[in-house]
């Protein structure tokens, strides 16, 4: 059997949930054109600066909306989130006056391919 | 013990050559007579065992009646005892005769050479006038009469003459600061080039102006603005070979002190041996704390007690073993246990803790006198407004209450003949015009200074021998040693080359050298 990789784009939409003064989306980004892109784990490419999420919290919005620890963030609300610095990106995400954020997400994902063979 | 080493330079028998032109200096011809020059020593190699004067007697005798003067001056501030101003030693005496006779002798060669020198320098100077003047004395009613062109060049000769001259004055009327023992090899050099130049110059003109009696005006006149122009180079190249040449530093030499080991580093340039012997004395004056005999004396004593330590006996017989006995009083002197480290550490231990206290009880003697000033001058400010109190009368008033504490400072540290009562008060009164802090007045006291802040009788070096292997008027070259000798102590130089610096260049690109910080921050939204 192998093991194929491939990648595919999800949109996901969040609900944010407010708690005190605060609407939390409940998950944490890292990366960025001004960040170390060599450092960041789930890259498959080392140069990728891109926003990636790093942590989902367990029961918040994201976690029902389906983001998934990993996911590259390729946009958020239409504005383009590949080429901007980590501030930026937060910026975007945090805005007062939305409710609700709609991400385009890369994902990888690893799959076995299922051999014909193995079938019979 | 030193070896006296060859060329001892006092005698100087071409020095006389140097005394004829302006672009001679007064420097140059020098019988100077030193002590140790006696005529056996000259050009041999001999060992000579300079023996440290013979001071404790004396020393002790000069110290003690010092000290009675020291104990007077605390206490009463007019009266000054004549109990010690006359108590010369030995050396004093040998001293002020070998200046009586020096001062003469030198005086004389210096007027000498001065007069010479500005009677040819005269000459040089008036060649070209005479140039120009003769054929208008001697056959003025042959001559072709002197267009605009020739009259434009008298007017140049004067301007080149003047700024000749204001160039020799500035380059070479300049008080002489030193008496070198042999000629200046460079201006022996532009000495004989002046000569051989204006000799020829008159030469050619004798024959061919004077003798056939030229009528062309003009072609003398510029003749004679050529031999300006080329004195004007000639001065050019003075500046250069004279002034210019030693500018960059080829050289770094060390200094050495026999007596006490104090040293210091000088950049030179290329000079010759006599020269840079002259810079490094100048610079001693300035830089090397004052020598002080007094305080030799603790060593001298340990270095008496080590010869005094042991006594040989030949039991066995007449013969005289030199080398068995010095090495059984070697091996007899690495057996006993010596202490005589411990007592130098605590006496040295000893010492500081004394000089501490009493520089605390001095300080803050002064500065209790200075307040007390202050105090003196608002008093007088409100008696008569606008009357200035004079300085030393203020001096006067507050020297006793730190008379004691300087004198016994001064004591402990062996300054005490540096500085006399009358000093004192002089330097006291400056401070207080000049509005200085106590601690401005105490630096003088609190530390030797260089030489040149003592009194000239203090100095213990006026007359210096230059002591060298190669000859004195040779360049500085790498590994050159010489002494300069006077006669309590002597300096030590030793010459190094500044080594050759390669430097290489590297070209970074900018870019790639840039340094930036990158983060790896994680926010949680």
């Amino acid at each position: 059997s192998y093991l194929i990789s491939f990648s595919f784009q999800q949109r996901i939409e969040i609900h944010k949930l407010r708690q005190g003064d605060n609407l939390i989306l409940g998950f944490s980004i890292g990366g960025g054109i001004d960040q170390d892109p060599t450092q960041n784990p789930f890259s498959e490419d080392k140069t990728d600066k891109g926003i990636y999420v790093t942590r989902v919290t367990e029961g918040g919005p994201a976690e029902v909306a389906g983001l998934q620890i990993g996911d590259k963030i390729m946009q958020v609300n239409g504005w383009d989130m590949t080429m901007v610095t980590h501030d930026q990106a937060r910026k975007r995400l945090t805005k007062r006056n939305e409710e609700v954020v709609r991400l385009l997400v890369t994902r990888q994902s690893l799959q076995k391919a299922v051999q014909q063979s193995m079938m019979s | 013990m030193s070896a006296a080493m060859d060329t001892e330079s006092t005698y100087s028998g071409y020095s006389h050559y140097s005394g004829h032109s302006k672009k001679a200096h007064r420097q140059g011809r020098d019988r100077h007579k030193s002590p140790r020059s006696k005529d056996g020593s000259r050009s041999e190699k001999s060992v000579t065992i300079q023996t440290p004067p013979a001071e404790p007697l004396l020393g002790n005798d000069a110290s003690r009646a010092e000290e009675g003067q020291d104990d007077n001056w605390g206490e009463t501030t007019t009266a000054i005892t004549g109990t010690s101003e006359h108590s010369i030693s030995q050396e004093d005496i040998a001293r002020i005769s070998k200046d009586l006779e020096d001062s003469v002798g030198l005086d004389c060669k210096r007027y000498l050479g001065l007069t010479v020198a500005a009677v040819l320098g005269l000459l040089v100077f008036l060649t070209p006038i005479a140039f120009i003047l003769l054929p208008q004395i001697l056959w003025r009613d042959d001559l072709e009469p002197c267009g605009t062109v020739c009259e434009g060049l008298f007017i140049s000769v004067a301007f080149k003459l003047l700024i000749l001259l204001i160039g020799t004055w500035a380059l070479f009327f300049r008080q002489p600061k030193a008496d070198l023992p042999r000629v200046f090899m460079f201006r022996a050099l532009l000495l004989v080039l002046i000569f051989l130049f204006v000799f020829s110059y008159w030469l050619f003109y004798g024959v061919r102006i004077l003798d056939s009696k030229d009528t062309n005006y003009q072609g003398i006149v510029q003749y004679a603005v050529s031999l300006v122009d080329a004195l004007l180079f000639i001065h050019y190249l003075a500046i250069v070979l004279l002034e210019l040449r030693q500018l960059q530093p080829m050289f770094t030499v060390k200094v050495v002190r026999s007596t006490d080991g104090e040293s210091r580093y000088y950049s030179l340039g290329h000079l010759s041996i006599q020269r840079a012997a002259l810079v490094v004395l100048e610079s001693y004056y300035r830089d090397f704390t004052v020598y002080n005999p007094a305080l030799l004396t603790a060593s001298k004593s340990r270095a008496a007690k080590h010869m005094a330590g042991l006594k040989v006996y030949n039991v066995d017989g007449p013969g005289n073993n030199a080398s068995g006995q010095s090495r059984a009083m070697i091996a007899a002197a690495a057996r006993r246990r010596d202490s005589s480290h411990n007592e130098l550490y605590y006496e040295e231990a000893d010492h500081e803790r004394r000089v501490k206290k009493r520089r605390a009880r001095l300080v803050v003697a002064v500065e209790e006198a200075f307040t007390h000033i202050k105090r003196l001058q608002a008093e007088e400010q409100q008696k008569a407004p606008g009357e200035m109190m004079d300085p030393r009368e203020a001096a006067q008033a507050i020297f006793p209450s730190m008379a004691r504490a300087l004198q016994k400072y001064l004591r402990t540290t062996r300054q005490q003949q540096y500085h006399s009562m009358e000093s004192i008060l002089q330097h006291l009164s400056f401070c207080i015009t000049n509005n200085m802090t106590p601690k401005a007045f105490l630096e003088r006291y609190l530390n030797p200074g260089p030489t040149l802040q003592y009194d000239r009788d203090r100095w213990f070096s006026k007359q210096w021998t230059l002591v060298s292997e190669e000859a004195v008027t040779s360049v500085l070259q790498d590994g050159i040693v010489f002494v300069l000798k006077c006669l309590d102590f002597s300096l030590v130089v030793n010459v190094k080359k500044i080594p050759f610096i390669k430097l290489s260049e590297e070209f970074i690109d900018p870019k790639s050298h840039k340094f930036v910080l990158r983060l790896q921050s994680e926010t949680s939204v």
